[in-house]
């Protein structure tokens, strides 16, 4: 029977204080990940209210304006509080050094400001709902946001401030990435976890400051009124738009991004086989980190933007099919005659193929301009960006949740309840939102409270599966908690994986190896070792 | 720990040596430069917009901005850039006294510069040249001329708010310096500084010809 490692990053050392002063990227990992499950638990419940009150036409359950602000919460909450930095900020943090052999991130007083920093945005975003919240969507469009009486300066300052944690996540990574490799692990050795990372990076530093003063006006212009985005004034509202997708376009990149670097890890991981297509898929991440910067023009085909520009924008999104398209064959053609072995990592591995290639596809539709502007604001665009930010990024952030959870607490969960909330929650989640791509095609819009008696059928269908869904998450939180306690010790490398984080115990000791490991072998060279996973098999 | 020996005090665990560590914060710091540069191409942006839509207000506003006042500032800003980078030069000599002087000489030029920005916004409010629905002054012909000032204070008070903060950091420095935390081997701070402080001289290079000179 394995035994748990006497001292590990958990117990070492011990006290409240030592965690919240803390410079271990693994210890500021597992903060960021209480961080946002708490978010994404929060922005669930407004998501599972929002449904429930779309349950039938009407009023069921909350007014008009508690239900503009609850959508609005539900999106503000989930895109700046939970996804953006929720497989960055958390699996990043706690697995990059580990991957590259490091002993921590560049700038470990960073990493932990960056934390802290995180944690004050959410405050301005938690006194946001508590002095009225916000009614204007996640977008904050103006003239609306300047007029509107509900609390914008504090939920658009708490994302301005969310923004430095992100840029600073960022700038550490990017440097860690270049500086701190262990000897031996050149560009192309290392795992695709950190590439996807390293392009996420990129996007983060180079976007973000754009929403940082794109919010900064927005305030000013609430405050004092400087009439940039007031056309009565001569300002421009349009302008707000570009302003705010130039950074919010690549966004949907930096959330995405990193979930595609987890699929990468995890196929080849549970195919038992070399990954296909090194390079391409490393790339191809920095392909989508460069197109990302050319197509925010596709959110404002019905702005009024020139039609020249809308077709050249409509023409670029086009592209970003490429690089995706090459990541998912690449992904599909390693499981081809690799040994697949189908535990819950996984099985959402395979969720997000499935999923994420239905959201990429719909993208298509979205994107080209005759299509768009019948779709424009229905519920087909709502049910396109869930399945790639659910059942894409939600997915790979899943899957990765439960590659790396042994290694977080040395200790496995139930293989057994895992299956059962993966099914749950893959079934929750189409009839959730598959059947919102035929409320949208029909004509349903998005953001309405009350609706013809004609959507109802499906409306209701879409509620339902929002039990079916959110049940999976009560099951998986179960288990993952009862896990941390109760679960059988997993050992170094449950899985029989290949790179270093499954080289040092689990969980990890403080300095994370006990010499600074070198590179021998390849990330995935599954065809000339095999690994020997430490689970035993038998109960 | 065996590494203890010949591991200097100023180099931190995760590093395997100081020229990592020196490189590492380098590539950091340009990586935040490049940052600052996006936060201000934003504002770059918008003016060009704005100035685009309404060229007669802005060739007629940017007459009521004092072209001496400005000259003089980027005067003062190219001193402190060349102090700022004198210091960096004395401590790689080791010369802590003479670094001590070059720094409090920056510090002092940044006030200044501060200083004549005062006198400038000061009479700006008194003239009622401000941004938005505060704009009161009705010398200038066109529709909407507020709108030059709303830019104009928006970007040269976003640079201010940068030189003040440079302003603390060199100010950290100098007690720093004092207590004897730099010398010639470890001066990354005084370095970084100094990055960023002719970024912030540079954007105002960058400002200056755009709002005082280009009518």
């Amino acid at each position: 029977m394995n035994k748990l490692p006497d001292k590990s990053y958990l117990n070492d050392p011990k006290g409240l204080k030592s965690w919240l002063l803390t410079r271990d990227h693994k210890r500021i990992g597992l903060m960021y990940l209480y961080a946002i499950m708490t978010a994404f638990l929060l922005g669930g419940i407004f998501a599972m209210i929002i449904r429930l009150e779309l349950l039938s036409p009407g009023k069921d359950l909350i007014d008009a304006d508690t239900y503009n602000q609850f959508f609005t919460l539900h999106g503000a909450i989930m895109i700046f509080l939970f996804i953006i930095p929720s497989i960055p900020a958390a699996f990043g943090n706690f697995v990059l050094p580990l991957m590259i052999g490091a002993k921590d991130v560049a700038f470990p007083r960073l990493n932990l400001a960056s934390w802290y920093i995180y944690i004050l945005g959410s405050l301005f975003a938690l006194y946001s709902i508590i002095t009225g919240a916000v009614d204007t969507g996640w977008t904050f469009y103006t003239p609306y946001s300047t007029e509107t009486t509900t609390s914008v300066i504090s939920m658009t300052l708490g994302v301005f401030i969310l923004g430095f944690s992100s840029i600073f996540t960022g700038l550490n990574f990017i440097v860690t990435i270049h500086k701190l490799r262990a000897p031996g692990m050149t560009w192309f050795k290392m795992p695709l976890f950190v590439w996807a990372l390293y392009a996420t990076a990129i996007i983060q530093v180079l976007a973000t400051p754009v929403l940082g003063i794109t919010l900064i006006l927005l305030i000013i212009e609430r405050v004092v009124g400087i009439g940039i985005f007031d056309p009565a004034m001569g300002g421009d509202p349009v302008l707000y738009q570009h302003f705010f997708w130039f950074y919010s376009h690549p966004a949907v990149y930096i959330m995405i991004l990193p979930g595609m670097g987890i699929i990468s890890e995890l196929i080849s991981v549970f195919s038992h086989k070399k990954i296909f297509g090194y390079k391409a898929i490393a790339f191809s991440s920095l392909g989508i980190a460069f197109v990302s910067f050319l197509v925010w023009g596709h959110h404002m085909f019905v702005s009024g933007q020139s039609e020249l520009a809308a077709m050249i924008f409509s023409f670029l999104t086009f592209f970003v099919g490429i690089p995706s398209g090459i990541k998912v064959f690449n992904w599909v053609t390693t499981m081809y005659r690799g040994s697949i072995s189908l535990e819950a990592p996984m099985l959402y591995a395979l969720s997000f193929l499935f999923l994420f290639t239905i959201g990429g596809l719909t993208g298509i539709f979205l994107g080209a301009l005759s299509v768009d502007v019948h779709l424009h604001d229905t519920y087909f665009i709502v049910a396109h960006f869930h399945y790639v930010m659910m059942g894409g990024t939600v997915m790979a952030f899943l899957g990765g949740l439960h590659y790396w959870w042994p290694k977080f607490w040395g200790r496995m969960y139930s293989e057994f309840w895992a299956r059962i909330s993966v099914a749950l929650i893959f079934v929750g989640f189409n009839v959730t939102f598959f059947s919102q791509f035929i409320l949208g095609s029909q004509g349903m819009p998005r953001r309405y409270y009350n609706y013809l008696d004609q959507y109802q059928p499906l409306h209701g269908f879409s509620t339902f599966g929002s039990w079916i869904l959110g049940l999976g998450f009560v099951v998986m939180a179960v288990y993952l908690i009862h896990a941390i306690f109760r679960g059988k010790v997993a050992g170094a490398n449950p899985w029989g994986a290949l790179t270093f984080e499954w080289t040092t115990p689990s969980p990890p000791p403080h300095e994370n190896f006990d010499k600074i490991p070198t590179m021998e072998h390849g990330p995935y060279d599954y065809d000339k070792i095999v690994p020997r996973s430490t689970l035993a098999e038998s109960d | 720990m065996d590494q203890t020996v010949g591991h200097p005090e100023f180099l931190q665990h995760h590093f395997s040596d100081v020229e990592q560590q020196r490189e590492s914060a380098k590539l950091g710091m340009w990586i935040f430069l490049l940052t600052e540069v996006l936060l201000f191409g934003g504002l770059f942006c918008a003016y060009s917009i704005y100035r685009s839509w309404n060229p007669e207000i802005f060739h007629n506003a940017h007459r009521f901005l004092d072209v001496y006042l400005g000259t003089l500032n980027t005067v003062v800003l190219i001193v402190s850039s060349v102090t700022m980078a004198l210091a960096i030069r004395s401590m790689q000599l080791d010369r802590k006294k003479q670094t001590l002087i070059f720094l409090i000489v920056t510090l002092a030029l940044a006030a200044a510069f501060l200083v004549v920005k005062y006198f400038e916004y000061s009479h700006k409010f008194h003239l009622g040249q401000l941004p938005g629905k505060f704009y009161t002054f009705t010398g200038i012909e066109g529709t909407n001329p507020h709108i030059f000032f709303s830019v104009y204070f928006l970007m040269t008070g976003l640079h201010g708010i940068h030189v003040i903060g440079g302003m603390a950091v060199i100010t950290w420095l100098i007690f720093k310096t004092r207590g004897r935390t730099f010398s010639s081997q470890y001066y990354t701070p005084i370095e970084m500084t100094g990055l960023y402080w002719h970024l912030v001289d540079l954007i105002w290079i960058f400002l200056f010809p755009l709002f005082y000179l280009v009518g």
